[in-house]
């Protein structure tokens, strides 16, 4: 037979294969959705995909504009980073911010210290609206959390962006289905099957630049309630964040960030990994999952995660 | 840490667990995942809090696995939950589908990206009509590797005869359906409670001295590194920044898409379909590194000699393959919408990256999941199997399924929800 041809190939590695996957997964946004977007925070997530994103469509411009829903608590040095890698990358960056939703009133704090992290299914939805895309690509990851499990690699949203976890496409062999109708959403997550390892080893093989939060620095901290907790951090509007409380301490230590978010809900851990490849290593031998250590609003309740998600949040 | 640099350079395998209700899978996950030391401490604080909650002694693995509120609520699984391990050698990733009779829709859905099976027994019980369910679905959808786990021995004392004889059993029915000679099949004893035979060997089955069940999955083919299929590329997107400010891009013409089988180097010949346009391999990208050669399951940007107009959906293969566009297709389907299916509709079929409408020609019979018999019937409902044809309004571009598992796939879609409510595997 003419073209039967031998395949003795090796296996791809799994960081390749993961790798193509989330290409494909890409390119099936760009090739099914009118107007996608793809949210980016400066985070390690968003960062991998972004290098995803360039490996997909080079050399041609992203077939999406690039947004942050900002919570205006988020480390100066996050922002400043976001800001460089998407001038650097010459693509469109939208930014939308939870104040502005404050100021118009869809977005309403108990207390002026509560995490604003909830509220940005709000400013989400806002700018969903407002652009009128059909499809956000996250950076989130099944293992992150039980309730991410299930969850589809094009997940369904609803006109009130609710994700319902009983109503959704199921999902065979490559075949993903992105299609809407107007006013629905679907969130397309390219890096569902890779864990906190295969980030932090891809984000290593790619040499891959992140904000410096994210490496072992000097932070005054404080431990409430068992999670150590960053306090009078400076904002980028020049507010100070975090007020220690009475009875409190002030500890000066040496921490990382191993996931970057609302200041107000996310704690360090304490490392001296100051380069990459040590972090990967630290990773390998933790002892505590990603959110556990490092999301205090997480740990409200088993099921906390899922009832964000059915309220919009990514 | 030789463990993580040697990761590097391994491969990943997707596989599935099946079993009845209470079964075990959960079980034997939790085992896997605790045993290869990837339950971190703070999940198994929180899961031991909720087994002591529910008044339990031991810290239930299930819990693990055992995802959304509703399920906790009710203790049961309801859709196919994805997990991951690695063992330093290979990463997993593990599709859990549940085993309740009406969840045929769901096993099918972790089969489809599924290189191997474990198919639970409970030892107690010996091979059911539900052993036979699974098996025929993971056979339907093609997957090569069945590991028959014969689960909770340490309720039979561990007995050897009792093994054996489910081992005969599960052979002569994999005999009949002619499973046997198509697969491989490994048997092994084990419990997922006690952990025997899973990661750890322990002492109470001296009498087995095959593989433990990690020692199988190490050693298990990875995806796509077993066949000899013909090269398939589904172009996804093409990408021509010819608006761009550099002007060597102006003609930049990149094909870009996933090699579902076989593989490409440059200067080979290539014909693209349905149109049947030929041309020659100029480059092979993956962003701005340039390949001699691609295999299976990269996903890269192809560049041809000419100047072809090509779009999503068409199929760039080697010239002189057996492949032709066809306006027709009969193929196994499995129905996975509430609402059955109606043969007066129209419907849309996605293959690969292409899309056709498509109406039920004929329903030649129903698959019983059970006894296997065929059944007449003019209509199909949820978790129903049965083999259609369908009529198409544009050509696609299809393999037999046997033959190639990306090409001849496609799922089956509603306009009117845009759900996906079908599954077909090209006969
Ligand atoms: N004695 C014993 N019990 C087991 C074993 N494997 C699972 N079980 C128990 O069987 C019940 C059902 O297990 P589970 O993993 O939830 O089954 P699933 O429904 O298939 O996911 C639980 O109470 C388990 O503790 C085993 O090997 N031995
Ligand atoms: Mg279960």
């Amino acid at each position: 037979m003419l073209n039967k041809e031998k395949t003795n190939h090796q296996p791809l590695s799994h960081l390749d294969w993961l790798e193509s996957e989330a290409i494909y997964i890409l390119r099936e946004v760009a090739g099914q959705c009118s107007n996608p977007v793809l949210l980016f925070s400066g985070g390690k997530d968003s960062l991998c995909i972004l290098r995803l994103a360039e490996k997909a469509f080079r050399p041609g411009r992203f077939p999406f504009p690039l947004m942050h829903i900002d919570t205006g608590h988020n480390y100066q040095e996050v922002i400043d980073f976001r800001d460089q890698r998407a001038a650097e990358l010459g693509e469109r960056l939208i930014v939308r911010s939870v104040e502005d939703s404050m100021k118009r009133g869809t977005v309403v704090l108990k207390s002026a210290d509560e995490s604003r992290n909830k509220h940005q299914s709000v400013t989400l939805l806002e700018a969903i609206e407002e652009f009128g895309f059909d499809c956000c690509i996250g950076g989130a990851r099944r293992d992150e959390e039980k309730a991410r499990a299930k969850e589809r690699i094009m997940s369904f949203r609803d006109e009130f962006g609710q994700w319902d976890p009983k109503n959704q496409r199921p999902e065979l062999w490559s075949l993903y289905n992105a299609r809407s109708h107007k006013g629905e959403n679907i969130r397309a997550f390219p890096i569902s099957n890779w864990t906190e390892m295969d980030v932090w080893q891809y984000i290593e093989r790619e040499k891959l630049q992140l904000p410096s939060i994210y490496f072992a620095h000097q932070r005054d901290v404080v431990m409430r309630s068992g999670s150590i907790v960053p306090v009078n951090v400076p904002l980028v509007n020049g507010e100070v964040t975090n007020p220690v409380k009475a009875g409190e301490e002030i500890i000066n230590m040496q921490v990382r960030f191993r996931t970057v978010g609302d200041i107000s809900c996310t704690a360090p851990v304490i490392s001296d990994a100051d380069t990459v490849s040590k972090i990967v290593l630290e990773t390998a031998t933790s002892t505590i999952t990603e959110r556990g250590a490092t999301r205090l609003d997480d740990q409200t309740s088993d099921a906390s995660m899922e009832q964000r998600k059915k309220e919009g949040y990514f | 840490m030789s463990n993580v640099t040697k990761q590097h350079n391994d491969s990943l395998l997707r596989f599935m667990t099946c079993g009845s209700v209470d079964d075990g899978k959960s079980t034997l996950i939790g085992r896997l995942l605790f045993d290869t030391k990837t339950i971190l401490a703070d999940t198994l604080t929180q899961i031991s809090n909720t087994s002591k909650k529910r008044g339990m002694e031991a810290v239930d693995l299930s819990l693990l696995t055992d995802g959304l509120q509703a399920e906790r609520e009710q203790g049961i699984t309801i859709d196919v939950a994805y997990r991951y391990f690695s063992t330093g050698t290979r990463k997993y990733i593990i599709a859990d589908a549940p085993g309740h009779e009406q969840y045929t829709r769901n096993m099918v859905t972790a089969a489809s990206t599924a290189n191997l099976a474990i198919i639970l027994i409970d030892a107690r019980r010996g091979v059911l009509t539900q052993t036979r369910r699974h098996s025929y679905l993971a056979h339907l959808v093609g997957i090569q590797h069945i590991v028959v786990a014969v689960n909770k021995m340490d309720l039979v004392n561990y007995d050897q005869a009792t093994y054996d004889k489910i081992c005969a059993d599960y052979l002569t029915f994999a005999n009949e359906i002619g499973f046997a000679q198509a697969r491989d099949i490994k048997f092994l004893p084990m419990s997922a409670l006690a952990g025997d035979m899973l990661v750890d060997r322990l002492d109470n089955m001296p009498w087995y001295t095959g593989e433990t069940l990690l020692e199988i999955l190490e050693s298990a083919p990875a995806a796509h590194t077993e066949g000899d299929e013909e090269f398939r590329f589904p172009v996804q997107f093409v990408c021509r920044p010819h608006a761009s400010a550099d002007a060597d891009l102006h003609d930049f013409r990149g094909f870009m898409g996933r090699i579902e089988s076989g593989n490409i180097a440059v200067g080979d010949a290539v014909t693209v379909l349905p149109n049947g346009y030929q041309s020659k391999v100029k480059a092979i990208q993956i962003g701005d590194e340039q390949l001699r050669s691609a295999q299976t399951e990269q996903s890269v940007t192809l560049l041809l000699e000419d100047e072809i107009d090509t779009s999503r959906g068409d199929m760039i293969v080697k010239t002189g393959s057996s492949i032709e566009p066809v306006k027709q297709i009969e193929a196994f389907v499995c129905w996975l919408s509430e609402t059955p299916l109606s043969p007066a509709r129209t419907y849309v079929i996605r293959h690969t990256t292409r899309e056709s409408k498509a109406k039920v020609g004929t329903i030649a019979y129903k698959v019983d999941v059970n006894t296997l018999e065929e059944q007449a019937t003019s209509d199909l409902k949820m978790n129903d199997i049965a083999r259609i044809t369908f009529k198409l309004a544009q050509p696609l571009m299809v393999d037999s399924y046997s033959a190639n598992r990306a090409t001849g796939a496609f799922i089956v879609i509603d306009e009117s929800t845009n759900n996906t409510v079908g599954a077909g595997m090209i006969v």
